[in-house]
């Protein structure tokens, strides 16, 4: 039983994380319809940045946090005005390779600048645990509590940007119906913009808590955007709160087929067995659903 | 002699005369070259043609390895076998994953194709008795077809060395798999892809079966990338489970996007250009300064594929082979775009396009 409670504790905290990951893919995806294959690349930066500014630079932990994230959301607008805004009416694939693109650039870049060693964050939570229940009761981990905050405010940020800022409704409006917000006198450049800002902040505090604790950041933690695809489609991909629920999911589906999947299944098929059941899952929710537990139908139209 | 010819007598004579004038290091970036030109040509039947995103091409030629590590390499069975062999289990996997393409598309299609090849990754690493495991799995695959063995071959008292004869080997593929290609996109089964590639709604409006189209495509280029990983192992003798990841499908749609996609020339000219290119990199990289700038092998080759996907699919998104035929039209036409050429001009002048309708 304290298992299964340990477990869960720790599916939350990977979902709470994932839910951020696919919360930075859903804030583009839904404006401006673009899949962003180089979100992974800006958890990344934000890490490194965040790195930089705290452990390079010596600047206190939240300070350099901030600033990452300004300086992220910076590189955010830079590749949407160099490299995306061309391709606006393009077919997805060609948009799709954009980004792979500029992944593979980011990357390659961000190995040349910081190397390809774990480095540590230098984050306050560290590797603090709290025991709930007494001896034999269930472990917390400082980061995870921090990670689950994160995931909550952000979301409600973000809620709250759209709901009462003019940007924010801006940015719905271009959502809801590109054309008829042009129409309507949005500068629908601006919000793809503030899109990109807003999800590169967002890869910076998600890369951040990915690599607080114990993990520490390389160039590898950027493939872990590709872990939260599922995530992302099991919520649907225009939904906020979808991706929230979507990655909570994933996470506690992941950790829990991580710690019973090697007891239950036989030989070598268990290890590592967690990479692969998010996509089973996904795979069958695609088939019965495809737009995702939360997103909107496609209709198409000649 | 037409040009087509031409260009046809040309490529024949560099077939016979490179392997026995280019040494064995540039006869293997050619040979692996040509293996990823096959795998590429069925790629863009897939992305080119029928117009769905595929990124997990790169799981495709991992079942083609693994088909001949086990039909090969183990069971010691023909050339002919393990390579069909290989194609049919790419082209039945390729099905399945064209059956989810069913009702999916765009960003969905690209997101289940990636998980085709983290479900690869895992079976490749954790099932020894088809990969051998993270250990990988190596050994010789006969290559004997007909009078020919290519991995000892002796052609009328002379032989050659292994190299120049898989560059024989691996290019009379190219061919074969070029010659079916053009053949399939002129049939049935291929004008129903480019339909569906225009407009999937109006295709079936018009009767076009896009169910089968679709898991028609898929197929296809599962069975050639399977191609590609059969001749991968056959060449290279060892094959690792961790070589079908996710960057390996992605230097393939870099190769079909460079070379131009949805033309013939397009993934052989890119497998050209970029399936050698990290050899290339490799064996010239004590002689650039990457070394000064922090920069490792690895690395420099994701940038610059990077760079080039980028750069391609934003400023020349009909690739090398498209930019041929711009210059060859431009040199009948003048520097004026395509919808000033008489013909074009004469047929657009009183109908109005179908752009201009969706406009009203």
């Amino acid at each position: 039983m304290t298992r299964l409670a340990q477990l869960l504790v720790a599916g939350v905290a990977v979902g709470s994380l994932y839910g951020l990951i696919a919360l930075g893919f859903v804030v583009v995806y839904r404006a401006s319809h673009v899949f962003n294959f180089a979100h992974g690349s800006f958890l990344l930066l934000g890490a490194y940045l965040t790195y930089g500014f705290h452990q390079q630079l010596g600047l206190p932990f939240f300070p350099a946090l901030g600033l990452a994230a300004v300086a992220a959301a910076a590189a955010g607008v830079a590749v949407e005005r160099l490299a995306l805004r061309r391709m606006v009416g393009q077919p997805p694939f060609a948009v799709i390779m954009i980004t792979i693109g500029v992944a593979l650039v980011m990357d390659a870049l961000m190995v040349w600048a910081w190397g390809a060693e774990r480095l540590t964050v230098g984050d306050p939570w560290g590797l603090t645990t709290y025991r709930l229940g007494g001896a034999g009761g269930v472990r917390v981990a400082a980061i995870d509590i921090a990670r689950l905050l994160a995931a909550g405010l952000v979301l409600a940020a973000y809620w709250l940007f759209c709901r009462y800022s003019s940007l924010g409704v801006a940015m719905r409006a271009t959502a809801a119906d590109q054309e008829a917000a042009v129409a309507s006198g949005i500068d629908v450049h601006r919000v793809f913009a503030v899109c990109w800002a807003l999800a590169a902040a967002i890869a910076t505090v998600a890369g951040v808590l990915l690599a607080g604790g114990a993990r520490g950041v390389d160039p590898s933690l950027s493939a872990v955007a590709l872990a939260a695809f599922p995530a992302l489609v099991l919520g649907g991909v225009n939904s906020p709160v979808g991706a929230i629920v979507g990655g909570l999911a994933l996470g506690v589906v992941e950790v829990l087929a991580a710690g019973y999947g090697p007891g239950w299944l036989p030989g070598a098929l268990g290890a590592n067995v967690h990479t692969v059941v998010p996509y089973l899952v996904l795979l069958g929710v695609l088939l019965v659903r495809p737009s995702g537990m939360f997103g909107d139908r496609e209709r198409a139209r000649l | 002699m037409t040009r087509r010819r031409l260009v046809a007598a040309v490529l024949a004579v560099a077939f016979v005369v490179l392997p026995l004038a280019v040494g064995d290091f540039g006869l293997s970036v050619l040979t692996f070259a040509g293996i990823f030109a096959v795998g590429a040509i069925g790629l863009d039947l897939a992305v080119g043609h029928a117009g769905q995103i595929s990124l997990g091409h790169g799981f495709f030629m991992g079942v083609g390895a693994y088909a001949a590590v086990n039909l090969g390499a183990e069971a010691g069975l023909g050339l002919p076998v393990w390579l069909s062999g290989a194609a049919v289990a790419g082209g039945a996997l390729g099905a399945l994953v064209g059956l989810c393409a069913l009702r999916l598309r765009g960003a969905y299609l690209a997101i289940v194709t990636v998980g085709v090849v983290f479900v690869g990754l895992y079976v490749w690493n954790n099932v020894p008795a088809i990969s051998g495991g993270a250990a990988g799995a190596g050994g010789e695959a006969p290559a004997v077809l007909g009078p020919l063995d290519f991995n000892h071959l002796r052609v009328a008292g002379q032989s050659y060395a292994r190299e120049q004869a898989w560059f024989w080997l691996v290019w009379a593929l190219v061919a074969a798999a070029a010659w079916l290609a053009a053949n399939l996109v002129r049939s049935r089964t291929g004008r129903a892809w480019q339909a569906v590639h225009d407009n999937e709604l109006a295709a079936s409006a018009v009767g076009v079966d896009v169910g089968r189209a679709k898991v028609s495509a898929f197929a296809v280029a599962g069975a050639l990338g399977a191609v590609a990983g059969a001749l991968y192992f056959g060449y290279v003798q060892y094959v690792g489970p961790d070589e079908w990841s996710l960057f390996l499908s992605v230097q393939f749609l870099a190769i079909v996007i460079v070379g131009g996609s949805g033309r013939l020339a397009g993934p052989v000219v890119g497998a050209v250009v970029l399936g050698g290119a990290p050899r290339l990199v490799e064996e010239l990289s004590p002689h650039l300064p990457i070394g000064g700038l922090g920069l490792t092998v690895a690395n420099l080759n994701r940038l610059l594929f990077g760079l080039l996907v980028v750069c391609f699919v934003a400023y020349a998104p009909r690739g090398l082979a498209g930019g041929w035929d711009d210059l060859q039209r431009r040199r009948r036409w003048g520097r004026r775009p395509l919808a000033d050429a008489p013909m074009v001009r004469a047929a657009v002048a009183d109908e109005p396009t179908i752009d201009d309708k969706e406009q009203l």
